[in-house]
């Protein structure tokens, strides 16, 4: 954030001073202005057309969707693949798995991660350092991994096609605690002793003091959870086979293929399967993208 | 000692675990708080990647009728052509994500850096957009993109002359095909990482660059370029793990084929696991995976250095 607010400022004089000393060559700005937003706008448009085309393909009868010349916009607007998908297709139960999948596994990570993170940047423990480096050390791992064994914990536990399986194996990994840990290292520790000399226990001062003040990462971290959540498919594809449990993703996966003939039902599962986090994303813009930097960088 | 402690109510036990507790919370709270992530750690990470190494070394169906195998699922390994498919497969994809991708996404970053763009978020947010979005639902749209009679890519194509291309059904095209939606889906998130980057260099090397004569090109050459190494580190560890993800699209639109050419490391394994059931040889497999990705990341660490490694 700071960085940027620098980079920010030092931009406004630099401008100025090119432009000034560059009267001469104002018309070779004008055209390097042009070409590279040009370019810029092509590769914008080329990202959002075939996202476009799978909203408005919705709406399309699939002998248009499978016919020439090939239309961007319906020629004649139609719900017959909805309706087809809502009424063939628990496709209502899906969203639901989905939206408790995705809503109690970020509640789970956000306050799972915040409460360790807490532990690592405000205690002095035996054993922390070994703990938080062997913490850091699991984002190794690559998940494909674990997935046979994974799956025969699930088995063992009895967990095959429940919530259990679908939230709790995720419910709180390295990365998030590592993530508020650097949000919460920066709280004044005064404050904490002041609250412990007011007879506050330490889970009183995370709950009270320290998870009000870390507002900020656990917007970050929910963004992150849920999207992470929302899109996964390899982990529920493992954990459940009963379709009345499947999220969005695994139900839509399960239509690609032997309804390739009706690609619009495909289409408009899409379309209202990525509608919420879509809608996230546009009122949240600036925390998902910081979120993803810091997540990638920090990570 | 014993007596008087025996003598104790219970209500005054309790007074003495509230006051033991007062006094001591500080110290254990700590180990309370960290517990839920080594709990899920132990059963779910730990066991798993133990049991894994030992599975590696068993053969049978299933988890129940298995006998022991020695190194025969390693040594299959290297006679097994579809395991060879795989690996090929997926270095040709983390190639086009290292090789196309990133050099990409820092042009565009490069562009949205300088001086001529002014609406810096409008292209942030337009090119972030598919990161967002489920491997599912890119398979569906790219399921659209990449069709040969009615696909968006062939039309594209076509405006240039170009005869379409059989993208999921002719093998050599498949594996371009999905680099293809990969530098889609990932150029937007890249990019950003690039400019990150770029807006940590020092504003000053350039102005100090600028008034000793260099010209645009060197001070790329000879300032950006060095300085962006520890972010170059990072956005190519990034591209090639994130590469050994890719399932979505090949096991939902071309299930692996046609004839393995987008068989990947991720999608043997899911095949060989779970509906071959072979988990011996699924093991060996990820175990094989997760060898060739740290020799990768050494590799890089090596090629770029230790520099910015740690930060």
């Amino acid at each position: 954030m700071a960085d940027v607010n620098i980079a920010v400022q030092e931009e406004a004089p630099h401008r100025a001073v090119r432009t000034t000393s560059a009267t001469p060559r104002r018309a070779g700005f004008m055209v390097g202005s042009v070409l590279v937003n040009v370019i810029l706008l092509i590769l914008v448009v080329l990202t959002i057309v075939p996202f476009l085309y799978m909203m408005l393909g919705a709406f399309k009868h699939n002998t248009e969707i499978f016919g020439t010349p090939i239309t961007f916009f319906p020629k004649n607007p139609t719900f017959e693949n909805m309706t087809a998908l809502l009424n063939n297709f628990p496709f209502v139960r899906w969203a639901l798995n989905t939206v408790v999948v995705a809503v109690v596994g970020s509640a789970f990570s956000v306050l799972l991660s915040s409460l360790a993170g807490f532990a690592f940047a405000k205690y002095e423990f035996r054993f922390k350092n070994v703990l938080f480096m062997l913490m850091l050390a699991t984002l190794l791992i690559p998940n494909q991994v674990l997935l046979v064994p994974q799956f025969q914990v699930i088995r063992e536990l009895h967990w095959f096609n429940t919530y259990e399986a679908l939230i709790i194996p995720r419910a709180v990994g390295a990365f998030g605690i590592f993530l508020m840990r650097q949000y919460t290292v920066n709280l004044p520790s005064e404050l904490l002793d002041a609250a412990r000399v007011d007879g506050a226990t330490e889970f009183g001062i995370w709950w009270r003091i320290v998870l009000p003040l870390v507002r900020p990462g656990l917007a970050v971290l929910a963004i992150l959870s849920f999207t992470g959540l929302w899109n996964d498919f390899l982990w529920p594809l493992i954990v459940t086979n009963d379709t009345s449990m499947f999220v969005l993703n695994l139900g839509l996966g399960a239509l690609v293929g032997p309804y390739d003939y009706q690609y619009g039902i495909l289409l408009s599962g899409a379309l209202l399967a990525s509608l919420p986090v879509i809608i996230i994303f546009l009122i949240f813009q600036r925390q998902f993208i910081d979120g993803f930097i810091q997540g990638a960088f920090k990570g | 000692m014993a007596t008087a402690q025996a003598r104790l109510t219970e209500g005054g036990s309790r007074f003495e675990l509230n006051q033991w507790w007062r006094r001591n919370q500080r110290k254990i709270a700590p180990y309370i708080f960290v517990a839920p992530f080594f709990i899920i750690f132990l059963i779910f990470g730990l066991y798993p990647i133990v049991y894994s190494f030992v599975l590696s070394f068993y053969k049978g169906f299933g988890f129940e009728q298995k006998t022991f195998f020695g190194l025969g699922n390693y040594i299959h390994l290297f006679q097994d052509a579809r395991y060879g498919k795989a690996v090929l497969n997926t270095t040709e994809y983390a190639a086009g994500s290292l090789f196309i991708l990133s050099p990409l996404a820092l042009l565009v970053a490069l562009a949205i850096n300088s001086v001529y763009v002014r609406w810096k978020g409008l292209y942030k947010t337009g090119l972030f957009f598919p990161v967002i979005t489920s491997g599912v639902i890119i398979a569906i749209i790219f399921g659209r993109v990449l069709d040969q009679q009615y696909g968006l890519l062939n039309i594209l194509l076509g405006w240039f002359g170009i005869p379409a291309v059989g993208w999921l059904s002719n093998a050599p095209f498949v594996m371009p095909a999905y680099i293809i939606m990969g530098i889609w889906t990932w150029l937007g998130i890249n990019a950003l990482y690039w400019l990150a980057g770029l807006n940590g260099i020092n504003k000053e090397y350039y102005e100090a660059a600028s008034i000793d004569g260099a010209n645009q090109w060197s001070s790329f050459l000879y300032i950006t370029l060095p300085m962006l190494r520890p972010i170059m580190l990072f956005v190519a560890i990034q591209a090639i793990i994130g590469s050994y993800n890719l399932f979505e699209a090949p096991f939902l639109l071309t299930q692996g084929g046609p004839s393995d050419a987008s068989m990947t490391l991720t999608l043997y394994i899911y095949t060989q696991g779970f509906q071959n059931f072979n988990v011996g040889y699924a093991s060996a497999i990820a175990y094989s995976m997760t060898v060739l990705l740290l020799v990768l990341s050494l590799l890089n660490i090596r090629l770029f250095g230790w520099k910015g490694a740690g930060e």
